[in-house]
C-alpha cells in the first residue's frame, strides 16, 4: 500500500509547495502592468516573428501601450490588426502621424557617375563593401534592390538604377530604412510632400563633380524658405518637417532639383 | 580541481549537448537566426540551467533517495524546473525590469526545454557531487551558447549566399550544424 501512497503523498505535497510558492510569488511579485498591454497581446498574431523591431509580439505591445510605437507596427497583421490595436489604445492614438519611407537619393544611372562596373551578387551589402560601391559619390543608392527584396509589400521599385517607394503602399515596417548599407532610407511624415533626395556630405564641388542632382550646398532654400524650415549641416540641407507647410518654394528654387517632392506623380494633387 | 576542469571541457566541447548528445535543437533552430536573440537566449539557457541543476541535485539527494522514490525523477524534475523558470521570471520581472526586457522572451520558452531537463538528469546519473554538478550544469549551457552563437553567425553569412533554392532556410541549417557536428568530433580526443 505504502508503494502507492509514498509517491502520491511526496509529488503532491512537492507540487502543492510548488504551488503555494507561485502563488506568494505572484503577490510579492507583482508588478503592476497596463490593462492595455494584456488586450495588446490579444489582438496582435502572437508569431513572435520580430518583424516590428520588437522582441516578439509582447514587445510590441508594451511599446504600442507606452505610445512608442505607431498602431500599424505589425507588419503581419497588417491593416487589421492595426484598426484592432487603434480601437484598444482609443482616439489619441488615431492621431499617430502616418509615415512613410523614402529614398533619399536621385542619382540614378544617368545622373551620377560609377567608380567602376559592378559584377557581383546582386546585394547592396556586399556592393557596399567593395570601396564603398560603385558610385562615384559614397552616399549614393547602389541600386542592388536589397530593399526592394526585403520588402513585404512589394512597395519598392528599382528604375534606372534608383529605388524608388510606393508611398500608399509604404506601411512604414522599416524593414528598409534597416537593411539598406547606405542609410539613405528615411522615415518623413505621409502628410508633407518635399524632401532634400541627397544625403552627400562631400563639398559642393566634389558632388558637382559625381552627381548632377545631389546637394552643392548652396543654401539657397534656407534663404528662400519663408517658413524658416530649413536647416544646413555637414553640407546638406535638412527639412525640419514640423515647419514644412508644403508651399514648394524649396522645389521651385533648388538649382540641382535635389530638392523634390516624393512621388512625381503627385504634383497634381497638391494645393500650391 | 582537476575532475572539475575536465567536466568543464568535457561538456562544453566534447560531449558538447547539441553538437554531441543532440539536445536542445528546437532553440538552437530556432533562435540562431540572428546574432542579437542567440545570445539572449543563450544566457537565458544558461541562468535556468545552472539553477535547475543545483535545485534539482538537492531535490534528488534529499528528498527522492532519501524515500527510494528514484523512479519519480523526470516528472519530479519537469515540476520543478517549469515551476522554478516561472518563479524567476516573476521575480525578475520585479527586481530587474531590464534584465527582465533582455531575458524575459526567452525564459517561458525554456520552462522544460530537453537540454535543462537534460541535464539535470544525465548530472545525477553521472554521480557529481554538488560542485561538479553545478560545474557541468555551466559547462553544458556555455556550450549550448557556444553553439548557438557559432550556428547565428554562419547564419547571417548563410542569407547572403547563393543557395540552391530547395536547401534554402532550414535544409541548409541542418546540413550545417551535422557539418559542425562532425567537426565537434573532432574534440573526442581532448579529454
Amino acid at each position: 500500500m505504502t508503494d502507492i501512497i509514498n509517491p502520491v503523498l511526496v509529488l503532491g505535497s512537492l507540487a502543492a509547495a510548488f504551488g503555494v510558492i507561485l502563488a506568494i510569488a505572484s503577490k510579492v511579485f507583482f508588478v503592476p502592468t497596463d490593462p492595455k498591454v494584456a488586450q495588446l497581446q490579444n489582438v496582435l498574431p502572437g508569431a513572435n516573428c520580430g518583424a516590428c523591431g520588437y522582441p516578439g509580439c509582447s514587445g510590441l505591445a508594451n511599446a504600442l501601450a507606452a505610445g512608442k510605437a505607431p498602431v500599424n507596427a505589425c507588419s503581419i497583421g497588417g491593416q487589421k490588426v492595426a484598426d484592432l490595436v487603434a480601437d484598444i489604445l482609443g482616439a489619441d492614438s488615431a492621431d499617430i502621424d502616418k509615415e512613410v519611407a523614402v529614398v533619399l537619393c536621385q542619382g540614378d544611372c544617368d545622373k551620377a557617375k560609377d567608380k567602376y562596373i559592378y559584377e557581383g551578387i546582386q546585394d547592396c551589402r556586399i556592393s557596399d563593401k567593395l570601396s564603398d560601391g560603385q558610385k562615384s559619390c559614397s552616399y549614393g543608392c547602389l541600386g542592388c534592390g536589397t530593399c526592394r527584396d526585403v520588402c513585404q509589400f512589394d512597395a519598392i521599385d528599382m528604375i534606372n538604377g534608383i529605388a524608388y517607394i510606393d508611398r500608399e503602399k509604404c506601411t512604414a515596417c522599416r524593414k528598409c530604412v534597416e537593411v539598406c548599407p547606405k542609410h539613405i532610407i528615411e522615415m518623413v511624415p505621409y502628410d508633407n510632400h518635399v524632401a532634400v533626395k541627397c544625403k552627400s556630405e562631400d563639398p559642393g564641388k566634389v558632388v558637382r563633380g559625381n552627381c548632377e542632382i545631389g546637394c552643392i550646398g548652396c543654401k539657397i532654400c534656407v534663404k528662400n524658405c519663408p517658413e524658416d524650415a530649413f536647416s544646413f549641416e555637414n553640407n546638406l540641407a535638412k527639412i525640419n518637417y514640423e515647419k514644412c507647410t508644403n508651399c514648394l518654394v524649396c522645389v521651385e528654387k533648388c538649382p540641382t532639383k535635389c530638392i523634390n517632392l516624393m512621388v512625381e506623380e503627385e504634383s497634381d494633387n497638391i494645393a500650391i | 580541481m582537476s575532475s572539475i576542469f575536465t567536466i568543464l571541457i568535457s561538456t562544453i566541447l566534447v560531449n558538447n549537448y547539441v553538437f554531441a548528445k543532440f539536445l536542445g535543437i528546437c532553440p538552437f533552430l530556432g533562435v540562431s537566426g540572428k546574432m542579437e536573440t542567440a545570445t539572449g537566449m543563450g544566457v537565458a539557457v544558461t541562468f535556468v540551467t545552472t539553477l535547475a541543476g543545483i535545485v534539482t541535485y538537492i531535490l534528488q539527494k534529499y528528498v527522492l533517495d532519501s524515500l527510494g522514490l528514484g523512479y519519480l525523477q523526470t516528472i519530479v524534475f519537469i515540476l520543478v524546473i517549469a515551476s522554478l523558470v516561472q518563479f524567476v521570471e516573476m521575480a525578475i520581472k520585479k527586481m530587474s525590469p531590464t534584465l527582465y526586457n533582455a531575458l524575459g522572451v526567452y525564459l517561458p520558452l525554456i520552462t522544460t526545454n530537453c537540454i535543462v531537463l537534460g541535464v539535470s538528469i544525465l548530472n545525477i546519473q553521472e554521480g557529481y557531487t554538488l560542485i561538479e554538478t553545478i560545474t557541468s550544469s555551466v559547462g553544458a549551457a556555455l556550450g549550448f551558447f557556444l553553439a548557438l552563437v557559432l550556428m547565428a553567425g554562419l547564419r547571417e553569412k548563410l542569407e547572403l549566399a547563393d543557395i540552391p533554392e530547395a536547401l534554402e532556410g532550414f535544409p541548409i541549417t541542418l546540413i550545417a550544424t551535422g557539418l559542425m557536428s562532425i567537426a565537434f568530433s573532432g574534440f573526442a580526443g581532448l579529454v
